[in-house]
């Protein structure tokens, strides 16, 4: 054979390639579209956005959405909220879902199809909303910090991932070797296991960090506290709820309202998203890693 | 009796050895107790006549009260038609990161490949409540996106927010833009583990591009298709009650009143703790009876299954 059979691939575009490629060009345009339109209105002079003249540029440039936030001292308080219970509720995810999830991999743990079980039933059947919600109350868990870090804690698919994930990297005569030198389990799991799982701990960490980052529902129902409030449930207010009302007005004054208003909404989107979109070109190897290892059946 | 207490005494000594291990299940298997169990505890109340005052255990019984209440409610046929129509339409888009999945995999490696990618998950980072802002900002018909687009051709937009026709359409489609690109990564991982020697050995039997996806990539695709499958079918009434609850209101309320945004009406904001709590069984017990029965076929059937 002369050619690479790279080179011989190379050298032919047939017309099921252009098809697809020209495909692909629409779905990604498809995708990034409105991502970019958000972007560019956030820096444009609200009228021009309705009137439809901003397309691929920002019209009649203007930062004022960006001010008025600054002045909305909510979002502040829910960006600093939300930063905390990222961090915490990280953390303790972690630990909590790490630790179980290497002692599951043990094929000497007694009882181990039991606490399998015991874990994967709460993924198919729960109290439910009143019951769990009584629960919480009854331990004085409402309108606190830790109710929105701890009872959810436990998250039975990260579990499941992560124990694969131990079952396939790490060795078992790793620990055999380890016992005969007179290691005990922990002091194993944390100074020889962790450190050859930075893997998956990135993935789960970053997982759990975009779950507690996004998420609104428990603070909907366990917060009452506006001073508890994470980012999503002010972000529900500005973008979701004022909007049924905000077609009220009619003045010329109620119409520059409505304007500035609809300009903020343009700009929140884009500071609350940010944290995330920047991390995730970083992250996103971990994270294809981590669905991987999630495929792979016990 | 003798090697009974031998393996009793075996085991414990087992347990002895790794008690290290237990003090590491030990955090999640109590927070498991505590919230996940301890309310499986509290759906008795769905059978009961609960009194916050009595408590679950000292609340007089009321046996399926709550449950005919439900069955004879006008909101009954609604609900369960609104949670089926909404799941069967997203269950209907199933296949589409599958073909995704198999068109990445047409792609040479290369830049192209991975910012297509990149892209594609990009929308899955967008929380439900900014996605639903989008929306809303995007699809009005006065002063977004769509609205202007519609304007170009001199055309009145439809209230894509505000139709009780339009919901499911909207809900599923705008799903589908935020997730298929990362439900699709699990196929491009079961493509990515596909022997390469298979592919050569179809190429010198003469088979086209066409004839590798059509007996190689989607027959390799199926397992793992069929245990997501399952798992969708097991949480068919589950809609999420995250987007549907915010992306309701009162112009859409006839086709966007779910089973789990009426429990949650029914419970935190009017109070009728036993009668949300029995919706909400009714819904789990159908939801368990489907991932079982659709579990048994499969298994029959293609011999993948979950247990």
């Amino acid at each position: 054979m002369t050619r690479t059979p790279r080179a011989k691939r190379r050298s032919r575009v047939t017309v099921a390639e252009v098809v697809l490629y020209a495909f692909a060009v629409l779905f990604l345009i498809a995708i990034i579209y409105p991502i970019y339109f958000i972007v560019i209105a956030s820096f444009s002079d609200p009228s021009s956005v309705a009137n439809g003249q901003v397309w691929v540029f920002p019209k009649g440039f203007t930062l004022e959405g960006y001010k008025e936030l600054l002045r909305h001292e909510n979002i502040w308080i829910g960006y600093r909220n939300t930063i905390l219970y990222t961090v915490v509720g990280t953390l303790i995810g972690l630990v909590v879902n790490i630790s179980a999830a290497y002692a599951l991999s043990r094929k000497d743990l007694v009882g181990r199809k039991f606490f399998s079980l015991f874990f994967i039933f709460t993924m198919f059947f729960s109290g439910g909303l009143i019951p769990t919600f009584l629960t919480i109350r009854d331990f004085h868990l409402y309108n606190t910090f830790l109710v929105m870090v701890l009872p959810f804690s436990v998250v039975v698919f990260d579990m499941i991932v992560a124990r694969t994930f131990f079952q396939t990297s790490i060795p078992g005569d790793l620990w055999e070797a380890a016992q005969i030198d007179g290691c005990g389990n922990l002091r194993y799991f944390v100074l020889i296991v962790l450190p050859l799982s930075k893997a998956i701990i990135a993935v789960l960490g970053l997982w759990i960090a975009v779950g507690y980052w996004n998420s609104y529902f428990n603070a909907l129902i366990y917060l009452k506290d506006p001073n508890l409030y994470p980012l999503q449930l002010i972000l529900r207010n500005i973008l979701i709820t004022n909007q049924m009302q905000s077609g009220m007005g009619t003045g010329e004054a109620a119409q520059v309202a409505l304007r500035l208003a609809n300009l903020m909404r343009y700009s929140v989107i884009i500071i609350a998203t940010i944290p995330i979109m920047c991390v995730y070109p970083f992250i996103q190897k971990y994270f294809n890693q981590g669905v991987m290892i999630g495929a792979v059946k016990e | 009796m003798r090697t009974n207490a031998l393996y009793i005494g075996r085991t414990l000594e087992r347990i002895r050895r790794n008690w290290g291990l237990y003090v590491l299940l030990f955090p999640a298997v109590v927070l498991t107790l505590l919230f996940a169990y301890k309310p499986m505890y509290g759906v008795l109340i769905a059978f009961k006549d609960y009194s916050p005052a009595m408590g679950i255990g000292d609340s007089p019984w009321a046996g399926f009260k709550y449950f005919e209440k439900f069955f004879h409610s006008y909101q009954f046929t609604n609900t369960i038609r609104n949670t089926l129509v909404i799941s069967l339409y997203s269950l209907a888009t199933f296949p589409i990161p599958i073909m995704l999945a198999l068109l990445v995999n047409q792609m040479r490696a290369g830049r192209f490949k991975r910012f297509f990618q990149t892209v594609s998950y990009m929308p899955h980072f967008i929380s439900t409540v900014v996605m639903v802002g989008l929306m809303l900002i995007l699809f009005s018909p006065s002063t977004g996106l769509v609205g202007n687009m519609y304007q170009l051709f001199g055309a009145q937009a439809p209230d894509l927010m505000g139709s009780s026709a339009l919901f499911s359409s909207v809900y599923v489609w705008s799903d589908v833009w935020q997730h298929v690109g990362w439900d699709s990564i699990i196929y491009i991982a079961a493509l990515s583990a596909v022997d390469p020697s298979l592919y050569e050995a179809a190429t010198v039997d003469g088979a086209s591009r066409w004839h590798k996806v059509r007996y190689i990539d989607i027959p390799m695709l199926l397992p793992t298709a069929i245990t997501l499958l399952i798992l969708r079918v097991g949480g068919l009434l589950g809609v999420g009650f995250e987007k549907v609850y915010l992306m309701q209101n009162d112009l859409n309320i006839l086709s966007s009143e779910i089973l789990s945004t009426y429990v949650y009406k029914i419970g935190l904001l009017s109070s009728q703790y036993s009668f949300s709590s029995a919706i909400n069984l009714f819904n789990t017990v159908i939801n368990f009876i489907l991932l079982i029965l659709v579990n048994q076929l499969s298994k029959k059937y293609s011999e993948n299954s979950l247990w």
